[in-house]
């Protein structure tokens, strides 16, 4: 399946989950915030929340800042 | 309060939150996230600062800020640096409160790069959209009292002034606002950004400040962890005199020892 992840055209084995995503990436899911065409995900609905083809994701942590 | 002989411990709150440490340090600049993490715990702090980004997809074994400054010691004040209108700010920070699970931030709305000065009425905006949002909100402005009070009066839950523009390292440009800004807020005012060396946090907290936000003064510096027990110093000296009270200044000379019974 193809999905805009952070920005980036990228093509996926289908996905059943956003939870299936996460861990595609290698990402812990417990250190990030997701957005899925611009609505937030709430973490305890990454297992629930099924994926589109074109799906827009946004995937952020906290980093360094003043 | 170290050295102090006072009883009461000399604390200050922020939306219902209570603090020992009056020094808030940022994140940003480090040589790495293990100088940061030492560097927060040589400054004593019990806040730091933090920035929300996209995560290195083609290298997601990265080292992690949460890994090295852990949410569990420091609370984190997640900001919305690189936010130029309110939509990008409420954005960042509900992102972050999904990320964090907490509704403290602190709001930035920039106006230009090469100043970094916050565009004020973005701000206002951006801080009522906040509000209806649910969140608490310390607010980093301008050094204009009229503003201030706006701010505060939408429900900003600090002011929090620039000393000079971020990352300037220039020390506080303008006394007399900061005064004012002071003197009529009901919620705690901090001097956020522009501070240089220690001495720059000590005026800020001899004028009155509840509590200094820095992180280039600190990061910036040749030995970051050195410059940052000295901010802890210079913040608890500066707090300490403006409790005290200052001597008056006078115009001539005051002998400290007796004129009487010379020999």
């Amino acid at each position: 399946m193809n999905l805009i992840v952070n920005g980036e055209a990228r093509t996926f084995e289908p996905l059943p989950h956003l939870a299936a995503l996460v861990s595609a990436l290698g990402l812990d899911g417990r250190k990030v915030a997701i957005e899925r065409n611009l609505e937030i995900v709430p973490r305890s609905a990454y297992g629930k929340m099924a994926l589109a083809d074109g799906d827009r994701i946004e995937i952020v942590h906290f980093i360094g800042g003043g | 309060m170290d050295g102090s002989t006072h009883a009461a411990p000399d604390t200050w709150t922020v939306a219902g939150r209570t603090f020992t440490s009056r020094l808030i340090v940022g994140t940003g600049k480090y040589k790495d996230y293990a100088e940061n993490a030492a560097a927060a715990d040589a400054a004593g702090a019990e806040i730091v600062t933090v920035a929300l980004r996209r995560v290195n997809l083609s290298d997601p074994s990265q080292p992690m800020l949460v890994d090295y400054v852990k949410p569990d010691r420091f609370t984190f004040l997640p900001n919305t640096a690189g936010c130029f209108t309110g939509e990008e700010a409420v954005r960042t920070l509900r992102l972050a409160r999904e990320a964090g699970g907490w509704d403290l931030v602190k709001l930035e709305v920039l106006s230009d790069t090469k100043h970094l000065l916050p565009d004020m009425e973005e701000t206002l905006r951006a801080l009522k959209l906040l509000i209806a949002d649910g969140f608490q909100v310390m607010v980093y402005c301008s050094d204009d009292p009229v503003y201030a009070l706006k701010l505060e009066e939408a429900g900003a839950a600090a002011i929090m002034p620039a000393a000079a523009p971020i990352g300037s390292g220039r020390g506080i440009q303008n006394f007399l606002n900061l005064g004012l800004i002071i003197e009529q807020a009901k919620v705690p005012v901090l001097v956020d950004a522009g501070v240089g060396t220690a001495s720059d946090a000590v005026l800020a907290m001899e004028a009155g400040c509840d509590a200094v936000l820095m992180n280039t003064a600190i990061a910036g510096a040749k030995d970051p962890i050195r410059m940052a027990v000295a901010m802890k110093h210079a913040v608890i000296a500066g707090r300490e005199a403006f409790l005290a009270g200052r001597m008056a200044k006078k115009s001539y000379a005051d002998p400290s020892s007796p004129m009487a019974g010379l020999i």
